[in-house]
């Protein structure tokens, strides 16, 4: 399998969306707006929104997610790039790889721009706790777009895919979602490391499981 | 450089399929298919709509698993050696697999890393007539245009097996001259051509053997010059029943 | 070519299972002891606990078909795994009902996020959506080999639900269902249901095998030459 085809095609996709920008601030919105409406419907009381907040940052994380990695596949209908990746030499796993790193890197971007929305909405103490909050973030990110892309694959022909893709991922990365919130509550709560270590492990465990699986996956889920 | 040569040594072409068929649910796409096409060889695959013929390119490119059948292409195995075909195979498709918020070149430059080829994209580029709208977006071009990067993207793969699905539409006159100009190079060097077309006429003038497929059965298989055009007409119109183009 | 063996033995299995499940429902609900603690609402752990294993043998089976599905290509293993799959949920469904009346007379509340049957309801969500993935995809083959990859990633899935939804729960507060040493005057009827049950599951397996492989003939029948 050749690295060079994944960075080809990571860049491929970062690049095209670098262009024109719209999923980007588009889904950065949204965000920002998943923040809010939890405002609304937990709010106003300020300890039962800081009691919360770990846990709507990462739904707020993850309802955008499910939006951007349905659109990594999405944009290869035009003029059927898919074909023409799959007509490419070398192992199918690049491909998956390319994608995967590309949608993992687009939703860092994401997630750094909502963490100052996130740390002003709930007046959460960021600041000191970056580290590990972006830690956290990126092993949840990872394990969510692992999976996330391959049923993005599977699902990007369905005419149903807009309820089908979220029906899938979600329960899956249920695992994701439990730890990605105690580990985030750990560190912003100042608790560090030590408290955060297993949630930390469980991401480690979940991202090295399902990238693994996926790769080999990935084959079955494009030939025809 | 060694691998080179191999590469060189596997660039002939030559295409063997037995009894390929494709199955689509309750429907064949290709029901039963047979045939030889050796290295320096060219193939005009005639045929009405939904006859079977993107299928049957679709299963020489190994993006389709044929259901039953086997099949040798530039030496490689059909099921199972996959890689192999993909690495010395081109398709000029249908869809033109461009992106639209890239430039013409960038466009070039990502097949290049996907075929894990330095090519000369500049002289590529050139010989398309693109050189001018190198650092254009794609979305800029007249189709006509967009058709020959996609040419251009075939050109850079160097096939042993090129492979065209319905490669005229939207090209004018000097771009036709430019793929039946590629077409003749690839023959040149012992590689294989299949074209898919309704245009009888250019088929004819492109390709040295022609096939009619009707409901994904291969009718008519001569070589093209014996009748002359309109010999081919005349079987085109028996084979399928219907006028041709 | 799917063995109509099975056929022959959906018989002696719907015999063996009603037989089974009578005895057993008579061994836990009327002549087994009444828990000292809990009272005659225990009895429906004669129900729940045999469910919930069932259901993750089910899900086993699914991932042993889908495996060799993607390996070998041919129908029957498709078709096993498929038909594991329905009875799977099916179980997992009844083992969430039977949670829910135990719980409410014993807690006061339908759900208490209790760690295991936290991940069984995730567990029916995903096989829910194995179904849905199956019923969406058109072309057949397709729909067999997604289902497949889900299958088998759902499988892989459960350990790690596991561990993390009761590193959720225990970390919060203990866990609620009382793991004691099991009075042997309780873990007949317990053995015995869990027996019937997995004959019930072995009859019901026959059965959907025996129609998806009939399903399948039809199929291939109308694939015209």
């Amino acid at each position: 399998m050749s690295a060079g085809q994944v960075w080809a095609l990571a860049r491929k996709d970062l690049l095209t969306e670098g262009r024109s920008k719209e999923t980007l601030n588009g889904l950065l919105f949204f965000a920002a707006l998943v923040l809010l409406i939890f405002g609304f419907a937990l709010g106003p009381d300020p300890a039962r929104l800081e009691q919360a907040a770990a846990g709507v940052l990462w739904v707020a994380f993850i309802l955008t997610g499910v939006l951007g990695l349905m659109r990594a596949f999405q944009v290869e209908r035009e003029n059927e790039c898919l074909e023409g990746l799959l007509l490419y030499p070398g192992d199918r796993a690049a491909l998956y790889l390319g994608k995967l790193v590309g949608n993992v890197v687009f939703m860092l971007a994401l997630e750094v721009a909502v963490f100052p929305c996130f740390a002003f909405f709930y007046n959460m103490p960021i600041w000191g706790a970056l580290p590990g909050l972006f830690l956290t973030a990126a092993l949840g990110t990872a394990g969510f777009a692992a999976v996330g892309t391959l049923f993005a694959a599977m699902t990007m022909h369905l005419r149903a895919r807009e309820v089908m893709f979220p029906l899938l991922l979600l329960p899956f990365v249920v695992p994701v979602l439990l730890a990605a919130v105690k580990g985030t509550e750990a560190f912003l709560r100042g608790a560090g490391r030590a408290e955060a270590f297993p949630w930390l492990t469980l991401l480690g465990l979940f991202d090295l499981v399902f990238v693994t699986v996926s790769l080999f996956a990935f084959e079955w889920v494009v030939e025809d | 450089m060694g691998q080179d040569g191999a590469r060189s040594a596997l660039r002939r072409g030559g295409i063997e399929l037995e009894g390929i068929g494709k199955a689509y649910g309750a429907a064949w796409a290709v029901r039963r298919v047979d045939l030889v096409l050796g290295p320096g060889e060219s193939l005009a695959l005639f045929g009405p709509n939904g006859a079977g013929k993107t299928t049957l390119l679709k299963i020489l490119a190994t993006l389709v698993t044929p259901t039953r059948g086997s099949g040798r292409v530039a030496g490689f195995d059909l099921r199972t050696e996959q890689e192999g075909i993909r690495e010395n195979l081109a398709l000029l498709a249908h869809g033109t697999h461009l992106y639209e918020d890239l430039t013409v070149r960038e466009n070039l430059e990502f097949a290049a890393a996907m075929r894990r080829r330095a090519a000369p994209l500049e002289a590529l580029l050139t010989r398309v007539g693109l050189a001018e709208a190198a650092g254009e977006r794609v979305r800029a071009l007249s189709s006509g245009m967009k058709r020959r990067l996609a040419l251009a993207k075939v050109m850079l793969a160097e096939p042993a097996i090129l492979l065209l699905d319905e490669p005229f539409t939207n090209l004018d006159q000097a771009a036709v001259a430019l793929l039946e100009g590629y077409v003749a190079e690839v023959l040149d060097r012992e590689g294989s051509v299949i074209m898919a077309t309704h245009d009888l006429a250019r088929g004819y003038a492109a390709c040295r053997r022609a096939a009619v497929l009707v409901s994904g059965r291969l009718i008519h298989e001569a070589p093209a010059r014996v009748g002359g055009l309109e010999g081919l007409r005349a079987a085109y119109v028996a084979a399928t029943g219907e006028g041709a183009g | 070519m799917m063995a109509s063996g099975g056929s022959r033995l959906v018989i002696p299995l719907g015999v063996g299972a009603s037989a089974a499940l009578l005895a057993g429902l008579y061994a836990g609900l009327v002549r087994a002891p009444a828990d000292v603690v809990q009272g005659e609402v225990q009895r429906i752990m004669y129900l729940h606990v045999p469910t919930v294993l069932v259901a993750y043998l089910a899900f086993f089976v699914v991932f042993v078909g889908s495996v060799a599905y993607l390996f070998t290509r041919r129908e029957r293993w498709d078709i096993l795994a498929h038909a594991s799959a329905e009875i799977g949920v099916l179980f997992t469904a009844l083992t969430i009902a039977a949670g829910a009346i135990w719980g409410k007379p014993t807690w006061g509340a339908w759900w208490t996020w209790d760690a295991r049957l936290t991940t069984t309801a995730i567990l029916l969500l995903i096989y829910v959506g194995y179904l849905m993935l199956r019923a969406a995809v058109e072309d057949r083959s397709r729909g067999a080999r997604y289902a497949a990859v889900v299958g088998i990633l759902g499988f892989l899935d459960i350990p790690i639900i596991h561990k993390s939804v009761e590193w959720w729960r225990t970390l919060h507060q203990p866990s609620s269902l009382a793991r004691g040493a099991i009075d042997p005057a309780l873990l007949f009827p317990l053995l015995l249901n869990l027996a019937a049950f997995a004959l019930l599951y072995a009859f019901l397996l026959a059965q959907r095998v025996e129609l998806g492989r009939l399903e399948a003939e039809v199929l291939r029948r109308r694939l015209e030459e």
